[in-house]
């Protein structure tokens, strides 16, 4: 197939179809909206249903429903309408259902603003819903990944049969990029044997998170556990850029902060200064193991994020003792440009940044 | 070769569209592109704006705090972008609208009456085709070939209006070309 110029949201709606999802539920909210309404033409075209439910509530309990009779189904929403489906992420993780979601982050606390930010990693790498739970979380930096991300997680929800996370921003979705969809079709499992679609002569599925024994609660639990060891064994994805060499600085970045950092790790490194680039690809399970190895090569860590400082926590608890660790964020929908980020790291260079306290974001007054 | 350019006018005037067909004509040319729109809370009528990059190498940010080009279509584009012109960079400013110039000596200002040479042609609604053809022509970014497909594409249903932008697009090359300093 011949590569398309495609805006991120419509990309994601096509890679979901792709990948054999016929049932998408969802509700409105911008700056993804797109995915909606490029799906509320497209599905029709493939005997696919896409149901606009009365709220994210409505539409996560129906990704729960259609998800345990079996067939491929997603969502996308942003931010505030994540917060709206955690009660019901929970419920899907608990119940072990393949689910994928995509968030296409906005700025927040509260309703925030429209624009793009990077501030849900907490919520979605350390949970967002109650219970001991993890999803899958990918992070795409360009459209084309966009679109790899959906399909891969898709494969990744039945795999384990758990919910998977698409975790985009308004850039990745707004933006226009050529992309390329497989030459083949995404196959799907042959058979679902824990989906209730109707007993016959075998015994009844039960799809649930509700456990009053504590012994089968508990069983659940490391049941799910399991999984999420099987994940941090298996799943970690990253990419180095320059980062398998000494570095004088070592930036650590995702999704849209990780391409737009990369513009000025060339524009410094054609100056002939030492910096490379780590990008987390799965935020969870986070590439611990990389990010402490590249830091080991790295004279100082430098982490630039959309938010007030989220992800540089994992790498505090990933990176060595003794290497310091600068933070640079922007937020309110506002995006750093390039030379932002040069001069930060030339900032850290030049000994003009104070690093991260070791016990805080402040270190106490002596 | 890596060009990034700012494309910034009121609503209406066919902003985003000449952004796209940039990215669409660099991408038909074999090139990395990007496109990314303003999409804040507008109004009608108010500034529209797209940022878009060619390039042979991978595209890392879409945007920069200085781009090497700027088009601007109304006053108050000009006022907000001429300033963020890098320096040796491109404006063109349709000066049929905006009756100031960024009075700046660093960077190349290209004056077009983009909406006089629409009219000119029949309908003041080219004026950006007029402005497109004048930045291709002084950049060369992409092919005028391919820009003519896009138009062919773009007004498949309405094949009366495919001469007019095709015209337009060559007169505002010819002013691209012609006043290269």
């Amino acid at each position: 197939m011949a590569k398309k110029l495609m805006k991120g949201n419509e990309a994601i709606g096509e890679a979901a179809v792709q990948a054999g999802c016929r049932h998408y539920f969802a509700y409105p909210i911008t700056p993804q909206t797109e995915v909606a309404e490029y799906l509320v033409r497209r599905m029709p075209e493939v005997d696919g249903v896409f149901l606009q439910a009365e709220s994210e509530v409505a539409a996560s309990n129906m990704l729960f429903g259609a998800s345990a009779a079996g067939v491929r189904t997603f969502t996308s929403s942003s931010s505030p309408g994540i917060s709206l489906m955690a009660e019901s992420i929970s419920y899907i993780a608990g119940a072990q259902l393949p689910v994928v979601y995509v968030n296409i982050m906005r700025g927040g606390p509260g309703l925030g603003g429209i624009l793009p930010a990077q501030s849900d990693y907490f919520q979605a790498t350390k949970g967002g819903g109650h219970g001991d739970y993890h999803l899958l979380v990918l992070a795409p930096s360009t459209v084309q990944e966009a679109v790899d991300h959906v399909i891969l997680a898709f494969e990744l929800a039945e795999k384990y049969r758990n919910p998977v996370m698409v975790l985009g921003d308004g850039m990745i979705g707004q933006m226009m990029e050529p992309v390329q969809f497989p030459a083949e079709a995404v196959t799907e499992p042959p058979d679902r044997p824990w989906a209730t679609v109707g007993m016959k002569n075998r015994p009844q599925n039960l799809i649930r998170s509700l456990f009053l024994n504590a012994d089968e609660l508990e069983a659940n639990n490391l049941e799910l556990r399991a999984k999420y060891d099987l994940m941090e064994r298996d799943e970690v994805r990253f990419e180095f850029y320059h980062a398998d060499e000494e570095m004088d600085v070592m930036v650590v970045a995702y999704g849209t902060m990780a391409r737009i950092a990369k513009t000025a790790i060339d524009a410094l490194r054609a100056d002939g200064v030492k910096v490379g680039l780590v990008r987390p690809i799965s935020l969870y399970p986070f590439p611990k193991r990389a990010v402490r190895e590249a830091a080991g090569r790295a004279k100082a860590v430098l982490v630039v994020e959309l938010s007030t400082g989220q992800m540089v926590e994992d790498v505090e608890w990933a990176a060595p003792e003794g290497v310091p660790i600068h933070f640079f964020g922007k937020v309110g929908g506002n995006i750093p440009p390039p030379e932002d980020i040069s001069e930060e790291i030339s900032k850290v260079l030049g000994g003009k940044a104070t690093p991260r306290g070791l016990y805080g974001r402040v270190e106490e007054a002596s | 070769m890596t060009l990034d350019v700012m494309f910034a006018g009121f609503g209406g005037q066919g902003i985003m569209l000449i952004g796209q067909m940039v990215a669409y004509a660099g991408m038909g040319e074999g090139k990395q592109v990007s496109w990314l729109p303003s999409y804040g809370p507008e109004m009608r009528g108010g500034t529209a704006y797209c940022s878009v990059v060619v390039s042979d190498n991978p595209i890392g940010s879409p945007v920069n705090r200085n781009p090497s080009c700027c088009v601007v279509m109304n006053r108050p584009s000009l006022e907000k972008f001429a300033p963020k012109v890098k320096k040796g960079g491109l404006l063109v400013v349709n000066s049929s609208l905006i009756p100031v110039t960024s009075e700046r000596e660093d960077i190349d200002e290209l004056l077009v009456p983009c909406n006089d040479l629409a009219m000119e042609l029949g309908t003041a609604k080219a004026a950006n085709m007029v402005v497109l053809g004048a930045f291709v022509g002084r950049t060369q970014v992409v092919k005028l070939e391919s820009l003519d497909l896009l138009v062919e594409k773009q007004f498949a249903k309405k094949p009366k209006f495919i001469p007019l932008n095709k015209e337009a697009l060559r007169v505002g090359i010819e002013r691209g070309k012609a006043e290269a300093s």
